[in-house]
C-alpha cells in the first residue's frame, strides 16, 4: 500500500470516512463489555468497597490522555519536518479529545480519592502532572484559535506540543521528588490496590474502548477540518451532498 | 562570482560570538533607554511579595515558611510580565525580520537577546531577593540559598519564557495566552528552586536541588534558543 | 541569477498569484508593479526566504531556496515595508546596528559619510523617534550603500522619498546593476535606471 497517497487531504477524507464507523462500532462494543466487567462482574474490593469501580474509567482515560499527547507530538514533528498539512490537521483533530480524556481522568481520580483516601485532591505526582497536562492541552487549543493563519497555527502548535512533550516527564519527576521530600504531608495515590486479573482485564478492555473511540472521533473531526481548510479546492465541490 | 561580491575586508565571519555580542549590546542599550519600564516591572515584583503577609497573617513562623515560595512566585510573575518586550517591539518595527534574515545564526542572536533580558529582569530579581527576605524574617543562610537558587533559576525562566514570547508574537490575547503557555514550563523550576530553601530549613542538603536546577539550566541553554529561533521563523512566516 | 517557476501564493482562501515564472540575470533588475493587495510584498518575502509559496519554487544561483536558507541570507539585502529602526536609537546607532547585523564592520567615519550622503549628516545624533518618514527611509538607503550583497529585494523603496532621495535611490540601483548585482523591487514610481537592464512584472 502506498502510504504517500494518504498524505493528500482529498484521499484521506474518503478513507477516514470509510474506516471511522468501524472504530466507533468497536469502541461501543468494547465499552459495553468493559463497563459490564467493571460494574457487574468484577468482585467487590476487600478494602475499598464499590467505590473503586470508577478506576475502570479513570485508568483508561489517564492512559489515553498521555498517549494522545504523544501522538500529537509525533504528528507535530512530522508537520514541522516535512511541512505536510495532513499531519498538522491530525494533531489539531486529536487535541480536544486529549483534553477531554485528561478532564475525565482528573474528575474520576478525584471521585475515587474521596471515599478511598478521604480527600478529593492530593498533590501527588500523577494528579499534579495530569493537571498540568490539561493546561498544556488548553494552551495548544488556545494558541490555535488565537492565530488566524492556519499554516502558522499548525507550526506554532506543533512546536508547542513538542516542547510540552519534553516537559511533561520533567514535571512528573519534579513533583514526585517534591512529594518524597514532604512525606507524610500528602497521601501517595500511586500505591495501586492489588488487582484481581478480572479487574485488569476490565481496565484493558476499557482502555481499548477509549482508544478506538479516540480514533473514530479524531477521524470524524479531521474530516471536518479538511473540509474547512480545503474549501477553496476543486475536489470538494465535486462531492455529493456538498453545495458548491 | 567575482571578488567584488565576496567577503570584503571589513566583513566579519558569521560567528556565534559576534552574533551574541551584537544582540546583547543592542538590547542592553535599548533597555537602558527605557529604564522606566524596567523599574515598573521590578516594582511589581516588590509589591507582590509585600502583599502576601497582608493576605494571611504576620505570624513569624508562617512567614518564614512562606517566604521563599512567595519570592519565587513573584519572580515568576515578574518574569512573565517582562517577556512580551523581548520580541514585540522588534516584531512591529520590522527589526525582527532583519534579524531573521541576518547571516548570523538565529539561535545565537536569540540567545543574546535572552541574555540581555535576563540581565535586565532576572538579575535585579536575584539582587533584590535578600532585601525582600527581610520582610519574611528569613535568616542569612536561607536568604543566601534563595538568592543562589534564583541566580540559577531566573535564566531558565528567561530561556523558557522566550519560547512562549516568540510563539505568541502578534497574536490576540498575547499576555494571558503567554502566561498559559509558559507557566506549565515553569513548574519544575519553581519546585526545585523554592524547594532548595525548604531543604535548608529542614536541615537537609541542598545540593540535589541545585544540581537539578543546574542541569535544567544546561538543557534550557541548549534547547531553548533553538526552539525560540524556530518559533520566531514561524511567527514571521 | 534568480529564477522562479510556477510560483503560487495564497492568503487564506484567496489566491494572490498563480503560476508565476520569471528569471533575473546578474546585472539586471525586475520591477514589480500592481495595485495594493496583489501580493507584491508576499512575492518579495518568498524571494527572501521569509515565507514559502503554496506551490512552485525559486532558485538563486542554481540552488533552490528553502525558508531562511543560509546561502540566501549571506547574499540578500531585504528592505521591507517597515524601515526596521529602533525609536530609542539615534540615526547613527540604527545604521551601524543594521550594517553590523549583516556581518559588516563599518568604521565611525564610514557611518558618518553614509549618513551625510543621504543628507542626514546633521541629524545623525537624533533619536529615530523624531525623524520624519522620509528621513527614516533614507537611513534604509544609507544601509544599501554598505552592502556588497549580490541580491537586493526592496519593497516600495521609494516611499516617502523626495526628488533628491529618488535620484539617490536610482543611482544606488544603477550602481548595483553595473557591478553585476541583481535587484528586485516592488515600486509604483519610475526610477531612473538604464531601461535595457530592467524588466517589469505586473501583478493583478
Amino acid at each position: 500500500m502506498n502510504f504517500y497517497q494518504f498524505s493528500s487531504p482529498a484521499t484521506f477524507y474518503s478513507f477516514a470516512g470509510r474506516i471511522a464507523p468501524w472504530f466507533a462500532a468497536a469502541a461501543a462494543v468494547l465499552a459495553i463489555v468493559g463497563l459490564w466487567i467493571g460494574f457487574a462482574v468484577a468482585p467487590t474490593d476487600f478494602q475499598q468497597g464499590e467505590a473503586y469501580r470508577i478506576i475502570f474509567i479513570h485508568v483508561a482515560a489517564a492512559w489515553m490522555s498521555m498517549f494522545i499527547y504523544l501522538v500529537m507530538a509525533f504528528w507535530g514533528m512530522l508537520a514541522l519536518a516535512f511541512n505536510t498539512r495532513l499531519s498538522a490537521m491530525m494533531a489539531q483533530a486529536l487535541a480536544p479529545t486529549g483534553a477531554l480524556m485528561t478532564f475525565i481522568a482528573l474528575w474520576t481520580g478525584a471521585l475515587w480519592g474521596r471515599p478511598t483516601w478521604g480527600t478529593y485532591w492530593a498533590w501527588d505526582a500523577r494528579m499534579t502532572s495530569e493537571l498540568i497536562l490539561l493546561f498544556l492541552y488548553f494552551g495548544i487549543m488556545a494558541l490555535r484559535s488565537a492565530i488566524d493563519d492556519p499554516r502558522r497555527a499548525d507550526r506554532a502548535c506543533a512546536l508547542l506540543t513538542i516542547v510540552g512533550a519534553v516537559n511533561i516527564p520533567i514535571i512528573y519527576f519534579s513533583v514526585q521528588w517534591w512529594n518524597t521530600l514532604h512525606q507524610g504531608a500528602s497521601v501517595s495515590l500511586s500505591a495501586a490496590p492489588k488487582m484481581a486479573s478480572i479487574m485488569l482485564l476490565g481496565m484493558l478492555v476499557m482502555t481499548f474502548a477509549a482508544w478506538f473511540y479516540t480514533i473514530a472521533v479524531a477521524l470524524w473531526r479531521v474530516r471536518a477540518i479538511i473540509l474547512e481548510r480545503e474549501r477553496g479546492s476543486g475536489w470538494i465541490s465535486g462531492m455529493q451532498g456538498i453545495a458548491a | 562570482m567575482t571578488g567584488a561580491l565576496a567577503l570584503s575586508d571589513n566583513e566579519t565571519p558569521f560567528g556565534v560570538g559576534a552574533a551574541l555580542r551584537w544582540a546583547v549590546v543592542r538590547d542592553l542599550r535599548l533597555a537602558l533607554r527605557s529604564r522606566a519600564e524596567l523599574g515598573v516591572q521590578l516594582l511589581f515584583y516588590v509589591i507582590v511579595v509585600s502583599l502576601f503577609p497582608l493576605a494571611s497573617s504576620p505570624d513569624r513562623t508562617l512567614l518564614a515558611t512562606m517566604g521563599p515560595g512567595v519570592i519565587w512566585v513573584a519572580a515568576l510573575l515578574a518574569s512573565l510580565l517582562s517577556l512580551p518586550r523581548l520580541f514585540a517591539s522588534d516584531f512591529t518595527d520590522g527589526t525582527l525580520e532583519q534579524i531573521a534574515l541576518s547571516p548570523f545564526p538565529l539561535p545565537a542572536l536569540v540567545s543574546g537577546k535572552i541574555l540581555a533580558h535576563w540581565l535586565t529582569t532576572g538579575l535585579p530579581i536575584v539582587v533584590l531577593a535578600p532585601m525582600l527576605g527581610l520582610q519574611y524574617g528569613l535568616d542569612a543562610e536561607i536568604s543566601g540559598i534563595v538568592m543562589l537558587a534564583l541566580l540559577i533559576g531566573t535564566p531558565i525562566l528567561s530561556l523558557l519564557g522566550a519560547i512562549g514570547a516568540a510563539l505568541t508574537l502578534g497574536v490576540r490575547g498575547g499576555g494571558s495566552l503567554l502566561a498559559l503557555l509558559v507557566l506549565p514550563l515553569y513548574v519544575p523550576v519553581l519546585i526545585f528552586g523554592a524547594g532548595a530553601a525548604d531543604a535548608v530549613r529542614a536541615g537537609l542538603s541542598v545540593s540535589a536541588h541545585l544540581s537539578l536546577l543546574t542541569s535544567g539550566l544546561l538543557i534550557a541553554l541548549v534547547g531553548a534558543p533553538l526552539a525560540t529561533a524556530t518559533a520566531v521563523r514561524i511567527a514571521l512566516d | 541569477m534568480l529564477e522562479a517557476q510556477a510560483l503560487t501564493a495564497r492568503r487564506g482562501a484567496a489566491t494572490l498569484f498563480a503560476g508565476l515564472a520569471f528569471r533575473v540575470d546578474a546585472g539586471r533588475a525586475l520591477f514589480i508593479t500592481g495595485t495594493n493587495g496583489t501580493g507584491k510584498t508576499t512575492l518579495l518575502r518568498i524571494l527572501a526566504g521569509l515565507t514559502m509559496p503554496a506551490e512552485g519554487s525559486v532558485r538563486w544561483r542554481g540552488d533552490a531556496i528553502a525558508p531562511f536558507s543560509p546561502r540566501l541570507r549571506e547574499d540578500v539585502v531585504f528592505i521591507g515595508h517597515a524601515p526596521a529602526l529602533k525609536d530609542e536609537l539615534t540615526a547613527e546607532e540604527n545604521l551601524r546596528s543594521l550594517v553590523e547585523l549583516s556581518a559588516t564592520h563599518p568604521t565611525d567615519a564610514d557611518v558618518e559619510a553614509a549618513l551625510t550622503a543621504v543628507a542626514l549628516g546633521a541629524q545623525r545624533t537624533l533619536p529615530a523617534r523624531v525623524l520624519s518618514q522620509g528621513q527614516r527611509r533614507r537611513i534604509g538607503l544609507a544601509r544599501l550603500g554598505f552592502s556588497r550583497r549580490p541580491l537586493w529585494l526592496l519593497d516600495e523603496p521609494a516611499t516617502a522619498l523626495d526628488a533628491a532621495g529618488l535620484v539617490l535611490l536610482s543611482q544606488m540601483i544603477a550602481q548595483q546593476l553595473a557591478t553585476g548585482g541583481t535587484v528586485v523591487a516592488a515600486t509604483h514610481q519610475t526610477l531612473d535606471v538604464p531601461a535595457e537592464r530592467v524588466a517589469t512584472l505586473t501583478l493583478s
